[in-house]
């Protein structure tokens, strides 16, 4: 009953913080460029206004088209919810570990593909082409990352993941060095952030999430957007989980809760200032150059396995 | 009642067969196209199901056997029964049914003696597919083996008018045919010398290390011609394109699938010790394959051609799987043999339902427009949308996205590769992190494939404007009644096996149990039928179920939130696009487009040749073709090679008659001398 409980205030507790770290992170990128910048709670308005407003579909937009932002936004809520962030004692962790959590995030970018190419326009198809082009590598350097992790707890299961990691002395294991410094290429490029792709502009040389929600309007792109402040939040408490998940609630451990949340806040805090501070001090690069900046996350996280084996730690 | 409870599963199987070829028999006597596509073809599907549930019955059971006195004197056929063969029968069984359903309704328009050919080829094809997964010595296998290439080339030539076709026939018939001798002397190898050619024996024969990895080597050579192994690959993307897109989805769905039941029944049933290299070479070449596939198929402007590239990268999934297997085996490895072996079948049979899917929803593409060209295709989910609905089940199966089934296979065959730390092997310690790599990016290019395909064929706006194919757009038509009933039921099979995997899996176990002695099921269903877990719980577990109903009640939840909280106002509008006024439809990216990255990135592999319009030209024409590399690399030099040899022979021959008899003297002298 206690996990049940827990599963519910976790659901709950990510799809309401999560445009608050995307408005965290727009903040911090904001002081560090010198403007004021629109707060914290930004995103919030962005998607009350949203959902305001009518929707405009294409004249030859059809059923999928509609369905895309529900499914999109499903799948990343799910994706969120079970990365034990707070405590390890999750039900839904069980019934997805991390090779079909990389499959729901490829379940989510085959969708908004197939959405994109719906209304056929040149940008739509444009922006599917790319973002395919950077999942194709994204993914498997994702799944390297947690075979590394995997093979280091002998489980794919990110409970156990995380209850052996948290539990061992504080090693540096060479292996998740690499696989780390591969994670966060694969958040860059998956959240569509810089140098990968530019949230912030329609530029058409350059886009690449933006060209595919180009057709989407109102309550469609608020639950659109939701989705990648979800995404961004999924990919963060995976990072927690991953490589510093010190301070979670392990089983039957309720009074840790609330230095769970504490801990997990801090974490967020650092990890979204980190986020703006590496957006700020890198350039955009030309599209033609992301296959090689994915082919080294892909690598990277290839070498982090096989130093794994080759110095058994 | 006697009768019926001494039947034997055996005898249901022969009797499926027998009314296979009754069926064809009197379709080709017939010659009616409104009796052939509403009575036989429905009755085949009938016998299929009637096999596929007397295999599922056999498949706990004993291994029944049956000897007919067929074939030549003191040379009967002997047939076997066990749990492989009722496997593999079941796959055929399950997947014929939606095919033949299908063809019901597909082949309406097809005049009625051409008909009548292709209902006979086509029920002879099924007939010796199934005595190809009983047949119980190398005899009545080879004769089934033939029959089952000969009936296919058959069909595969169906337009024979068209010289593509003949050229793609010939071609399968010229690999399949080094593949069956290669097979053929494998046999030879493997009875050692007694002169028996049936399995039992070949099970007693104890063959030394160097002869069973011959056998091993020639048996992999000549399945791999059939199955599209890397390099044997080429027969595939001209064979399925021309053949009726039935035939292609029972080629690619299930024909593939005799080599893969060779490779299994040589390398674990009737060769008895494994070496390791045997499963490290058969890993590597379906790593090689399956990446070989994915990217070829990520460039071609054929779905068709697209379909067979992807049954090659599958076909290369499924080896990788056997490699393993045969690899942990080969080590005493039992459960991660299983393992491993358990997800090569479950892709095996996964790869019959969905790709069959999809062939036939070509066909149907096909048949409401007359192109095949993805280039001219575009927008048919707003006219054919039951169609569009049933292919997108099989377009996110094939991309390997839960909850469907490719993704239950792929996650199995993943936990193979991250349980097998531990061999005493420090090269395969090394190779099986790189492999999990590849497999990762053959899975991940598929996800790549599949938006192509399905998007270029079926969203956007009609590439000729308001002409798809050669057909106006408007006049296009969705899919009849039997063509829905046979995708539909392998759309369900692709939703079943996806999200009850656990029940399947208890079927795979016997198999497993066969040829490893070990099981999976019996882990994989502790905790419940709801979890699979093929290890321990603790160490992966995965509820397709939950997941399923979850994303289903998230989408639900939400829908109802945003209606309750908000509006549901909607308007419809000309396309934004930024702005952009003057869009067509050519402004989409054609399947050349799409396909662009992947050429880019891996213009190593592929041949490209390339016409650029410079920029004065008045009619500027542009026109791009990628190849295989392997077909210069390795085909062309063998045919040159052969030339040579023919011709240097064609020296000899004058048509003169008094040097043909000083040929035949000078011969006579030398063998006289030799005997001598």
């Amino acid at each position: 009953m206690n996990s049940l409980l827990l599963q519910l205030f976790q659901d709950t507790l990510v799809v309401l913080i999560a445009p608050l770290l995307l408005g965290w992170v727009n903040q911090c990128r904001a002081w560090l460029q010198n403007r004021s910048g629109a707060g914290v709670l930004q995103p919030y308005r962005n998607l009350i206004k949203l959902f305001h407003k009518d929707a405009v579909l294409a004249n030859n937009a059809s059923p999928l088209f509609r369905a895309t932002p529900y499914i999109l936004f499903a799948s990343m809520w799910l994706a969120a919810s079970l990365v034990p962030v707070i405590a390890t004692d999750l039900p839904l962790s069980q019934a997805v570990d991390v090779i079909a959590l990389v499959g729901i995030f490829a379940l989510a970018r085959v969708f908004i593909s197939l959405a994109a190419m719906d209304v056929g326009t040149s940008f739509g198809t444009m922006g599917a082409r790319r973002e395919m082009l950077v999942g194709f590598l994204a993914e498997p350097a994702l799944l390297m990352v947690f075979f590394t992790a995997a093979t280091i707890s002998h489980s794919t299961s990110l409970v156990t993941i995380v209850e052996t990691l948290a539990h061992k002395q504080f090693v540096i294991y060479p292996s998740l060095a690499f696989a780390g410094i591969a994670f966060v290429m694969v958040l860059l490029a998956e959240n569509a952030r810089i140098p990968v792709d530019n949230p912030a502009t329609h530029l058409e040389l350059t886009m690449i999430h933006e060209a595919m929600i180009l057709e989407y309007s109102a309550r469609h792109l608020a639950l659109i957007e939701w989705a990648s402040a979800l995404k961004l939040l999924a990919y963060f408490t995976i990072g927690c989980a991953l490589f510093m998940p010190w301070g979670i609630a392990e089983v039957g451990n309720l009074a840790a809760l609330p230095v769970a949340l504490l801990a997990l806040f801090i974490k967020l805090l650092l990890g979204g200032a980190g986020l703006a501070l590496l957006e700020t001090v890198t350039a955009k690069m030309r599209i033609f150059r992301v296959p090689e900046f994915m082919g080294t996350a892909f690598l990277l996280a290839v070498l982090g396995m096989l130093i794994h084996f080759l110095l058994g730690s | 009642m006697t009768i019926v409870s001494t039947l034997l599963p055996i005898d249901i199987a022969l009797g499926v067969v027998v009314c296979w070829l009754l069926l064809g028999l009197t379709g080709l006597l017939l010659q009616n196209t409104a009796l052939i596509t509403r009575y036989i073809f429905p009755a085949g599907a009938l016998a299929a199901l009637l096999l596929a549930a007397a295999a599922l019955s056999n498949l706990g059971g004993d291994s029944n056997v049956a000897v007919l006195a067929l074939g030549l004197p003191d040379l009967p056929f002997h047939l076997r029964l066990d749990a492989l063969s009722a496997f593999f029968l079941l796959l055929l069984g399950a997947a014929s049914v939606g095919i033949s359903l299908y063809s019901a309704g597909y082949f309406r328009d097809m005049k009625g003696g051409a008909l009548g050919l292709l209902c006979f080829e086509y029920h002879i094809f099924l007939a010796s597919m199934a005595l190809v997964f009983m047949a119980d010595d190398a005899y009545l296998f080879m004769v089934a083996w033939e029959t089952m290439a000969l009936s296919s080339y058959f069909l595969v030539t169906t337009d024979h008018h068209l010289a593509q076709a003949r050229r793609a026939g010939f071609l399968y018939l010229l690999i399949a045919h080094v593949g069956a001798i290669a097979i053929l002397l494998s046999f030879g190898v493997m009875q050692g010398g007694q002169g028996d050619y049936t399995f039992a024996s070949m099970r007693d024969a104890q063959l030394n290390a160097f002869w069973a990895s011959v056998t091993f080597l020639l048996a992999l050579f000549g399945f791999g011609a059939k199955a599209g192994i890397l390099p044997l690959h080429a027969w595939l993307p001209e064979a399925h394109p021309a053949a009726p897109s039935p035939i292609s989805a029972m080629m690619s769905g299930i024909m593939l699938k005799t080599a893969i039941y060779g490779i299994l029944r040589v390398s674990f049933d009737l060769l008895d010790a494994p070496q390791w290299w045997w499963g490290a070479l058969a890993l590597t070449l379906g790593l090689l394959t399956a990446l070989y596939g994915v990217l070829f198929a990520a460039v071609q402007t054929d779905m068709k051609r697209l379909l067979a590239y992807s049954s090659i990268e599958n076909i290369g999934v499924i080896l990788t799987g056997i490699g393993l297997a045969i690899i942990f085996h080969s080590f005493q490895k039992e459960a991660l043999a299983a393992l491993a072996l358990t997800a090569a079948l479950y892709h095996a049979f996964n790869h019959a339902f969905m790709k069959g899917l999809l062939f036939l929803g070509t066909g149907s593409v096909l048949h409401a427009t007359g192109e095949r060209n993805l280039g001219r295709l575009g927008g048919l989910i707003h006219r054919m949308p039951k169609l569009a609905l049933l292919v997108l089940v099989g377009t996110l199966a094939l991309a390997g996205l839960p909850p469907l089934n490719g993704f239950v296979s792929e996650w199995l065959l993943l936990q193979a590769f991250l349980l097998s730390p531990g061999l005493p092997h420090s090269y395969l310690n090394m190779l099986i992190p790189i492999a999990a790599a590849a497999l990762a990016l053959a899975a991940a290019l598929a996800g790549y494939v599949m938006v192509k395909f399905y998007g270029v064929i079926f969203l956007g706006q009609p590439r000729g404007s308001d002409v798809v194919g050669q057909k106006p757009f408007d006049e296009v038509h969705d899919v009849g009644i039997w063509e829905r009933i046979g995708l539909t039921w392998l759309a369900l099979g692709c939703i079943l096996l996806g999200v009850f995997p656990v029940f399947f899996i208890l079927h795979i176990d016997f198999v497993s149990q066969m040829l490893v002695g070990h099981t999976l099921g019996v882990s994989a269903a502790q905790t419940g039928w709801l979890w699979l877990t093929p290890i321990q719980p603790e160490r992966a577990s995965y509820s397709p179920l939950i997941l399923f109903v979850i994303i289903i009640v998230g989408v639900l939840f939400t829908l109802y939130g945003v209606k309750k909280f908000y509006h549901g106002r909607l308007r419809r509008g000309p396309a934004w696009d930024c702005g952009y006024p003057e869009q067509t439809a050519r402004m989409q990216d054609t399947a050349e487009g799409f396909g662009q990255p992947i050429r880019q990135i891996f213009q190593l592999f592929f041949g490209i040749t390339r016409e650029v319009p410079g920029p004065f030209d008045k009619k500027p024409h542009y026109h791009g073709e990628t190849s295989d590399r392997l077909w210069e690399w390795c085909y062309l030099p063998i045919a040159r090679l052969t030339d040579k040899i023919s011709a240097l022979t064609g020296k000899l021959q004058h048509g003169r008659i008094h040097a043909y008899l000083l040929y035949s003297f000078v011969t006579l002298l030398a063998l006289l001398a030799f005997v001598r």
